[in-house]
């Protein structure tokens, strides 16, 4: 017999998506049994509790947590979310809630051994629930007391050998897409220069330092399946400079219908016969692919890179041989001042080991942004108000087309002394002998 | 319930600690396959919805199943999904960015014995656990926030609004009948955890009256200056009231100025916003991530308010589902949601959904404003 009514939840348990609200009533039920005999260490009717506040959040149309609480563990400025429940009478299992975000191993792949040996701790010391993952990547462990932080971060990092992620004005814990360990369009070994910033930031992602939040996001080709240049203060795409490699049978083999176009994407519809002019050589951005006399041509120095004609053919077209990536910054979300996308830095960086190149440049990014950033202040807010210039001049990138759609409307230019000629500084009464008043 | 020590000594919090480790190498977690042909990938196909194959150098192929989840998930799930890759893929599994699990194998046959075993485990409720699909020019997974199961600020619930928008688009998370890849996100307040702002369709909570002054408590639990500093239009100064004779030290606020958006109550507790009329969702399209075709970009609000209507949300379903199936029947082949708007352009986009255009719609936030007005007489009557 459930703890609390929730007939409105209970209409969340048809249809066809997985139900969080039969997920979490299952838990419910495992922790009431408690077959494995487990020394639960905070309210074993946690979960019902969590759906009793929820049907009240249903029931009033507003959320029923309260702001915050400064919870966390020794030494570490984030990685812990407190959260409290406003109504704790009613709902005393989950009167602390807090979040713990662990560390995710890049691209998100794991033995079931592992996952087993943070579930086992979440179970005795936490909620059982869970988010796989949050927004930002990591693991999200939520609900569990005070008293529990401490076990949970010694268990993790002693018998896991796992460490906790970023929250608050800290470096958060970076993402990346899989890359090369399962995608032939991998540019740069993203998963290994993510784990390798990862590693070499940990200071920056445990305590707080920054005016703002900081991500990173690693994505290794222009598809942008970690949208990186959406969702990153530094963002890391990867591209090629080269020529497109291509395979003529292959090209004759989409044509001929024997390959399903864009990897088989489009099977549910029928679109007709593949129409190599239609579909790949009239929405090239770059207007620099030509197919005649049965021959795919590209004019690679118009390329724009965005991807399409080795999407549509991944078997005939390959990224060329040239790799490396191209660093955006200053994306995020509205707050405050409308959204913003990253800003072209870097057109081409080689991405290899030990990664230096990449890591000087957040390093000047941050020495700029932690002295002129204000309060709360992102990377790209700080870029719209000290002008995209002053970016350049911190990272010693030079001034480059591509780093514009168009040039300047204005000619408001804010020129500086040692640009002009002569003395900036100037006597009024020698300038008065050649002026009247 | 007694208290068990993990080995934690409170006394000498440093005493044997550990810190600094940072994630798990991923090499670890990789499955044979994967580490074998690691960067040597020739190409791959999508055999149908939810299945994929990828094809190395070597030969060597890997077949991945993905299966949406409700990203909320409870351990007992997750030991599931371990006890699935137990059976069929050696102890390996991975997650997507967009809340899926994959399950990979290195033989056909291997994974259609998954598939079945994944289709036929379902929760009591009657709900799939593993719905194979979210792959090529499809509905892909939902990414989303937290909503009312565990934000302080949020303005909808987030978990909820996926199940039923899911629900409602089932067909086109397991199929691939779209135009192009259409990504949906979820996000409970304008922070945006998810930073959902370029989105194909983005669901967006959003508040709609003042933040309500608890004054008497104000100036105890927070920083004036930086409740007053939050605000980005000015809307808030520093100001006393006199309650039963009492002085209180606290804040006004200047409501024409106020735009909803939430940053003085992330600054400061005593300024709640939330409300049962006021609260709803703003829906917004047409954005996208990838560098394909056409550069990326921001979604545009198309409804400015739509109601919470828990459990189900029937007007935000309804309203998703028409762009969707206007969007499928007009898009051509690879235009996105966004791209498909700006060549039949927004007036077109307007008249063929049906959606009323209103004043809201128009941008009056500062400078990017301008840019979004049209100056021109090239428009289509």
């Amino acid at each position: 017999m459930a703890k609390h009514k929730t007939p409105l939840l209970d209409q969340l348990e048809s249809g066809p998506w997985p139900s969080f609200v039969s997920d979490v009533k299952q838990e419910a039920e495992v922790r009431a049994k408690n077959e494995k005999d487990v020394n639960y260490q905070i309210p074993v009717e946690v979960c019902e509790d969590l759906l009793g506040v929820l049907e009240l959040s249903y029931t009033d149309g507003e959320t029923h947590w309260k702001h915050g609480g400064i919870v966390g563990v020794f030494g570490y400025g984030g990685g812990v979310i407190g959260r409290y429940c406003d109504q704790p009478e009613m709902f005393p299992g989950v009167a602390h809630f807090h979040t713990v975000r662990v560390a995710q191993p890049t691209a998100k792949y794991y033995t079931t051994d592992f996952l087993r040996q943070i579930v086992d701790i979440w179970d005795m010391r936490g909620s059982g629930l869970t988010n796989m993952h949050g927004s930002t990547g990591d693991i999200v462990f939520l609900g569990t007391t005070t008293p529990q932080l401490e076990e949970i971060f010694y268990e993790l990092t002693h018998e896991a050998d796992v460490d906790l992620g970023g929250s608050g004005s800290n470096l958060r814990t970076p993402a990346a897409c899989l890359g090369m360990s399962r995608c032939e369009y991998a540019c740069y070994d993203a998963q290994a220069l993510c784990y390798d910033m990862t590693m070499e930031f940990q200071d920056e992602l445990h305590r707080p330092a920054f005016p703002y939040k900081f991500k990173f996001k690693f994505d290794a080709c222009p598809n942008s399946c970690v949208c990186a240049l959406a969702r990153s203060d530094f963002s890391v795409v990867g591209i090629w400079k080269d020529e497109i490699r291509i395979d003529q049978e292959a090209v004759a083999a989409y044509v001929g219908g024997e390959f399903a176009p864009n990897a088989g994407a489009h099977s549910g519809r029928d679109w007709g016969k593949f129409d190599i002019q239609k579909e790949v050589v009239d929405l090239c951005p770059g207007k620099c692919i030509k197919y005649a006399d049965g021959k795919l041509e590209i004019n690679d120095k118009e390329c724009m890179h965005c991807m399409h004609c080795i999407n549509t053919m991944p078997r005939a077209l390959m990224i060329g041989n040239d790799r490396g990536a191209s660093i955006l910054c200053g994306a995020k979300a509205p707050i405050l001042d409308g959204p913003q996308l990253s800003s072209l830095l870097i057109p081409f960086i080689k991405v290899e080991e030990p990664f230096t190149e990449v890591k000087d440049v957040v390093e000047n990014i941050w020495d700029w942004w932690m002295e002129e950033g204000k309060n709360r202040e992102r990377l790209g807010e700080t870029m719209r108000r000290m002008g995209f210039q002053k970016l350049l001049e911190v990272t010693n990138v030079k001034a480059d087309p591509r780093h514009v759609q168009e040039p300047r409307h204005n000619p408001y230019i804010f020129w500086k002394a040692d640009e002009v000629d002569g003395p900036w500084e100037r006597d009024v009464n020698e300038y008065r002998k050649r002026h009247q008043r | 319930m007694a208290f068990v020590s993990s080995g934690y000594n409170p006394d000498k919090p440093m005493e044997n600690r550990i810190s600094d480790i940072g994630p798990r190498d991923f090499n670890e977690f990789l499955p044979p396959v994967i580490k074998n042909n690691y960067g040597k990938w020739l190409y791959h196909e999508i055999l149908e919805p939810g299945v994929l194959v990828h094809v190395a150098e070597s030969g060597d192929e890997v077949y991945t199943v993905r299966c949406g989840t409700a990203r909320l998930m409870s351990i007992t799930l997750i030991r599931e999904m371990c006890e699935v890759a137990d059976k069929h893929c050696d102890g390996y599994l991975r997650f997507t960015t967009r809340n899926n699990v994959e399950f990979m194998t290195d033989s056909k046959d291997k994974m259609i014995a998954l598939k079945d075993d994944l289709l036929s485990r379902k929760f009591d409720g009657g709900s799939y656990k593993f719905p194979v699909g979210g792959t090529g020019a499809g509905i892909s997974n939902i990414v989303h926030t937290q909503g009312w199961v565990h934000c302080h600020t949020p303005a909808t619930d987030a978990s909820g609004t996926v199940k039923v928008i899911m629900d409602d688009l089932f067909d086109e998370f397991t199929g691939h009948n779209m135009p192009a890849p259409v990504r949906i996100a979820v996000a409970c307040c304008l922070n945006m955890c998810g930073a959902c702002h370029c989105s194909d369709i983005a669901v967006v909570g959003i508040h709609r009256k003042p933040p309500i002054i608890d004054h008497e408590y104000l100036d105890n639990l927070c920083e004036i200056p930086l409740a007053v500093a939050s605000c980005p239009t000015g809307a808030v100064r520093p100001s006393k009231v006199e309650i039963d004779g009492k002085q209180f030290k606290t804040v006004a606020i200047k409501e024409e100025r106020c735009m909803f958006c939430g940053n003085c109550y992330t600054m400061c507790p005593s300024l709640p916003l939330s409300d049962k009329e006021g609260d709803g969702i703003a829906l917004m399209v047409g954005g996208k991530v990838s560098n394909r075709i056409s550069m990326p970009k921001f979604s545009k609000v198309v409804v400015a308010f739509i109601p919470n209507e828990p459990p189900r949300w029937p007007t935000l379903t309804k309203t998703i589902r028409n762009i969707v199936e206007v969007y499928k029947a007009d898009a051509n082949k690879y235009e996105r949601l966004g791209d498909w708007a700006e060549r039949i352009g927004w007036e077109r986009f307007f008249e063929k959904t049906g959606i009323e255009f209103t004043p809201h719609l128009i941008d009056d936030f500062r400078d990017p404003a301008y840019y979004t007005w049209r100056q021109s007489t090239q428009f289509k009557f």
